[in-house]
């Protein structure tokens, strides 16, 4: 066994320092999607499929949320064929593979993992076991060169975290949420104002059409702190409303959905460009699936640009969760031959910080 | 049948909490009733404070570290309190999705579960179990209602019941 892995090129230390345009195949299923991606050298995408995007996924009757573990045992074999496919190349090309370690649900990270190590082992190539925010940050590095010191601020659904990355690789968490994560308030508060679960972007959308605000409290928490509370802002929405209605009123929910965006874009941009200053980066990273909020992003542009600080957004697809930011962190690892054994185990609550590089 | 809802009801622990405090007093204070296999299971409307009542029972645990809401990744798990904790958020499933996910295999650990919007996905939960019911009152005031399912959850509330009517006797 250990024999064969010497033979084999992945682990051929000497090959891989020199093979720039390594290709990489990257899986990702740590919560709602199903996704899989070839990156040729950690920074060209050459496919990027994600379950809830592709027609042959509906044929599955595929539902989101989509975190049974049964929903992304179904679709992996066929997300894998197609990421092949549309990046016409070969398993038998591939010099790397990548997966989510964690942090997620640990049925549907196992579904990734069992994948990526029966391909690891079929085509005797070095395994990486990858940190879900880590993949966040990077996402990054797919459109951009990352200057360090650099702070990430990253907004999901799960997600609300300042990460200081001082130098490339290396995170150190320095604000989180200690309830909600804005994406969740965002669905919460859409919830309370009547819109469809998921309604995050309907706020965002409302928000930007309202004539008034309802202005809300800002939870700043202590003074120094970089920590985040939505908990608060969403149950002042909800008194709000029912203010409203016992005095017999109509609640104006565009004023309210103005107030709530307001309220979150001031702390979260505040908190953010406040580390900034303090940490002395050199580039803010915006990344996660409420970095497509139009009002944060406007503000967060103008507030960077204000403070002459280069700020790097990807696009909405790199945004939400996807298998090609799994690749570009993983670069990180493959560039320094760090890989992860065969025994590797999924992590429900891995840490950002534990996962840094040695080198 | 009538005497049948009469003993449910009796069966109940009802607490007004005044506020945030005493709320997070009640659910810390639960804590120490826990062990392995424990099933709590929470209820009450966007806003109630199921989050909040979880982080103070993680709290009474011991869990170390920040206990943030699990909606988004279902679940949640921690160690290093004297148990590990089971923190859960069903508000996004539906129950056949929940049926999917395997969630026996905690109600069955050696570990204490918190359910989240518990009532979506009441058909699976363990034969016992403790319901809890968060009502808003006021602001800051919740009513909250303990229901028992299983002899184990019922001598909690008798306990519970106890607990507070030494605490008024003191008290007046």
């Amino acid at each position: 066994m250990r024999k064969r892995q010497e033979a084999g090129k992945g682990t051929d230390m000497s090959g891989m320092a020199t093979k720039p345009d390594y290709l990489m195949l990257a899986i990702e299923t740590s919560c709602d999607e199903t996704s899989v991606a070839v990156v040729k050298g950690g920074r060209q995408i050459l496919s990027n499929i994600v379950s809830s995007q592709i027609e042959t996924h509906r044929q599955f009757g595929g539902v989101v949320p989509e975190i049974a573990s049964r929903k992304h045992v179904e679709s992996i074999t066929v997300i894998i064929e197609e990421a092949f496919k549309k990046a016409g190349v070969s398993p038998g090309d591939i010099d790397t593979v990548a997966v989510t370690q964690g942090p997620g649900l640990v049925g549907a990270l196992l579904v990734g993992i069992v994948a990526a190590k029966s391909l690891a082992l079929a085509l005797d190539v070095p395994l990486i076991g990858t940190h879900h925010i880590a993949g966040h940050i990077y996402a990054n590095q797919l459109i951009g060169d990352i200057l360090y010191p650099a702070l990430a601020l990253v907004v999901s659904g799960g997600h609300t975290e300042l990460v200081l990355i001082e130098k490339e690789g290396q995170f150190r968490i320095v604000g989180r949420t200690r309830d909600d994560a804005v994406g969740e308030a965002y669905d919460k508060v859409a919830r309370a104002l009547k819109f469809p679960y998921p309604g995050g972007p309907h706020v965002d959308r409302l928000a930007h059409e309202a004539q008034d605000e309802v202005v809300l409290p800002r939870s700043w928490l202590e003074p120094d702190s970089y920590d985040f509370s939505f908990s608060g802002l969403k149950s002042a929405v909800l008194a709000e409303i029912n203010r409203s209605r016992m005095k017999g009123e109509t609640p104006d929910f565009s004023a309210l959905a103005r107030g709530f965006q307001q309220s979150v874009i001031d702390v979260v941009t505040g908190k953010a460009m406040r580390a900034a200053a303090e940490f002395g980066v050199r580039q803010l990273l915006l990344c996660g699936g409420v970095a497509a909020n139009r009002g944060l992003r406007e503000t967060l542009t103008a507030l960077c640009r204000e403070a002459n600080l280069p700020l790097l957004i990807p696009p909405h697809v790199l945004c939400t969760d996807n298998a090609a930011m799994i690749g570009a962190a993983a670069d990180l690892k493959w560039r320094r031959s760090e890989f992860t054994s065969l025994d590797m185990k999924a992590e429900p609550g891995f840490s950002l910080e534990d996962w840094s590089v040695k080198g | 049948m009538q005497r049948n809802n009469k003993e449910i009801h009796t069966l109940e622990f009802v607490l007004h909490a005044q506020n945030e405090a005493d709320t997070a007093h009640f659910a810390a204070a639960l804590a120490q009733l826990a062990a392995p296999g424990t099933l709590l299971a929470l209820d009450g409307d966007l806003g109630a404070g199921k989050t909040r009542f979880a982080q103070a029972f993680a709290h009474g645990l011991g869990v170390p570290g920040t206990v943030n809401s699990p909606t988004y990744t279902i679940i949640k798990e921690y160690d290093g309190g004297k148990l590990p904790f089971y923190h859960m958020d069903v508000y996004r499933l539906s129950l056949p999705e929940a049926d999917e996910l395997g969630l026996d295999e905690y109600f069955h650990g050696e570990g204490v579960t918190l359910v989240e919007w518990a009532s979506i996905i009441e058909p699976i939960l363990p034969p016992e179990r403790l319901h809890i019911r968060l009502e808003t009152t006021g602001p800051h005031s919740r009513k909250i209602v303990c229901r028992p399912i299983g002899q184990r959850y019922e001598a909690w509330c008798r306990q519970l019941r106890l607990r507070k009517a030494e605490e008024e006797g003191t008290a007046g």
